[in-house]
């Protein structure tokens, strides 16, 4: 579909598969997002939510033909639950996108999709 | 590093505390960054992520995100994702929350804010400075700038809420479940 930015692909984030053109990007659990033992660090965390957000807003810019620069302007995250030492996942919802600008709103869960561990809210320009 | 610090070890490690735990040595009654950055940035997520220690004052703790050519965030240019900025304004959060407390207590979390104002400078180390501006029994309040040399002109700005976690804060005494590297930002049980 598309290439994930060498911070994603550094941090082990991979797309684990597509859920009505959106992608759902994972993580698996490593020392690379360790934080204290056996829990994911939160800025680990943050950064699967921050790419699973970018993935949504790529894939649809994609499926309607448009080339744009994405750029950050600000991202929330609340952190619900800890982060265990197992695979974790992550699917944005693209709440608004206009010409200039998108909103998009990001769920990170591990068993149960259901059953968010951390959430983000994230605006991004688009040059 | 050496038992140095005034852990004992005895007191907080659980039976089944990871033997990683064993080497631990952070002083939880007196609290200090640039000595626990030695031990936090060692391994785990902001080992790998190669953060560093760089000043604290009494309420604050500035963190350094080396350059590094694999976090870049765009394809077509090499500028450092906003991901690891995320990171290290989050570890900074938590280390000047035990710096304003003078000790290393379970802290989680709840809410990470943060504003990009531009992209850092191509192949410039960031640095993340953050005061604790207020805490409560159960709460501490959190908000500093990302700036890649210039505090004048930052890269980001962001604000948090963490929230005390395990016991009453009080008496909060480590133990290996609650308390270890990292604790900021991993979220409660």
């Amino acid at each position: 579909m598309f290439e994930l930015p060498a911070y994603a692909r550094a941090l082990g984030i991979e797309i684990a598969r597509i859920e009505d053109g959106v992608p759902i990007l994972s993580v698996e659990f490593g020392r690379n997002v360790e934080g204290r033992p056996q829990h994911y660090h939160g800025g680990a965390t943050a950064g699967l939510l921050e790419n699973a957000g970018y993935a949504a807003l790529r894939a649809r810019l994609l499926e309607e033909g448009r080339e744009a620069q994405m750029k950050p302007v600000n991202i929330t995250v609340q952190y619900l639950s800890a982060g265990k030492s197992q695979a974790s996942f992550a699917k944005g919802r693209i709440t608004r996108l206009g010409r200039r600008n998108a909103n998009i709103a990001v769920e990170a869960w591990q068993d149960d999709p259901d059953r968010p561990i951390a959430t983000a809210i994230l605006n991004i320009l688009m040059a | 590093m050496a038992h140095s610090a005034g852990l004992k070890l005895n007191d907080c490690n659980k039976s089944n505390a990871p033997p990683k735990l064993a080497r631990m040595s952070i002083n939880p009654s007196q609290f200090d960054a640039e000595q626990a950055g030695k031990f936090f940035f060692r391994a785990g997520h902001t080992g790998w992520l190669g953060l560093r220690y760089a000043d604290h004052g009494e309420n604050w703790v500035e963190l350094e995100l080396p350059w590094r050519e694999d976090l870049l965030g765009e394809r077509d240019r090499p500028v450092l994702a906003s991901g690891p900025i995320i990171s290290l304004m989050d570890m900074a959060s938590g280390m000047s929350i035990w710096q304003t407390k003078g000790v290393f207590t379970p802290i989680a979390t709840l809410d990470l804010r943060v504003d990009y104002q531009r992209p850092a400078r191509e192949r410039s180390a960031v640095w993340g400075r953050v005061e604790c501006y207020r805490t409560t029994r159960s709460a501490a309040f959190v908000r500093g700038i990302a700036h890649d040399g210039d505090r004048d002109d930052p890269v980001a700005h962001v604000a948090g809420v963490f929230m005390t976690i395990g016991k009453d804060p009080r008496q909060a005494k480590m133990s290996s479940d609650e308390a270890a590297p990292s604790e900021a930002g991993t979220g409660d049980d």
